[in-house]
């Protein structure tokens, strides 16, 4: 997918998001706006690690292009597998719109179902060892059937 | 048959079951001591699409996918 890519370990971000604006910047979208994730040192980890399902990833981006094309805005997102030390970047989103408002709404939308919907495990890296992060992970929409 | 995979933490082997709907699946799986209490939290997907009713014929070839509680970012 054009506009999702993914990586091994920690994100290039400015390599990402300066390539994201050389490439929109003459297409007139008014505003172009880019959410930087940072790995927090907290809780004594070393860092994240990503588990990724790529093609139910693939259906949710896909989702979210078509929505933003109703809005005349694209969605751009890139995201790590494996391991991301703290104070590197594992996730990059951005929404480019003709129109502030419109951007402004839908980068929230996108970051918040993206952490509520998107086929991602985390796992927290304590001395070595890669721990399920259960406490702050979220049950997809529709959860329990088979329960 | 169809395969029946277990996504992210769960971190079990995929099964290849005889099954043809998703109420026989519930009955397998409540009964492996590995996935039971994975059941209650997880999402559900035939062939990459995730589905909301249990009301789905299964056809030999199909693969299920068991999604856990996700947090990307």
């Amino acid at each position: 997918m054009e506009n999702l890519e993914l990586f091994e370990g920690k994100l290039p971000v400015e390599k990402i998001t300066n390539a994201w604006y050389d490439k929109y910047r003459n297409s007139n979208y008014g505003a172009i706006i880019t959410f930087v994730g940072v790995v927090r040192d907290e809780n004594k980890i070393d860092g994240l690690s990503f588990d990724i399902y790529e093609p139910i990833l693939n259906s949710w981006f896909n989702s979210w292009e078509e929505k933003a094309k109703e809005l005349n805005a694209i969605v751009l997102m890139a995201h790590s597998r494996g391991d991301v030390l703290n104070h590197e970047s594992s996730y990059i989103a951005a929404v480019c719109s003709p129109k502030r408002r419109v951007a402004l709404e839908l980068i929230d939308e996108f970051v918040e179902d993206f952490k509520a919907q998107a086929p991602i495990w985390k796992y927290d890296i304590i001395k070595g060892d890669r721990v399920y992060a259960e406490d702050r992970s979220t049950s997809i929409k529709g959860s329990g059937l088979l329960a | 048959m169809v395969k029946v995979e277990f996504l992210g933490p769960i971190n079990k082997e995929s099964m290849n079951l005889d099954i043809s709907n998703l109420s026989q699946l519930s009955e397998v799986l409540k009964k492996d001591n590995e996935v039971a209490t994975w059941l209650q939290t997880c999402a559900v997907a035939i062939n990459d699409t995730l589905v909301s009713s249990k009301d789905v014929k299964l056809n030999s070839g199909d693969k299920i996918s068991l999604l856990p509680p996700v947090c990307g970012g």
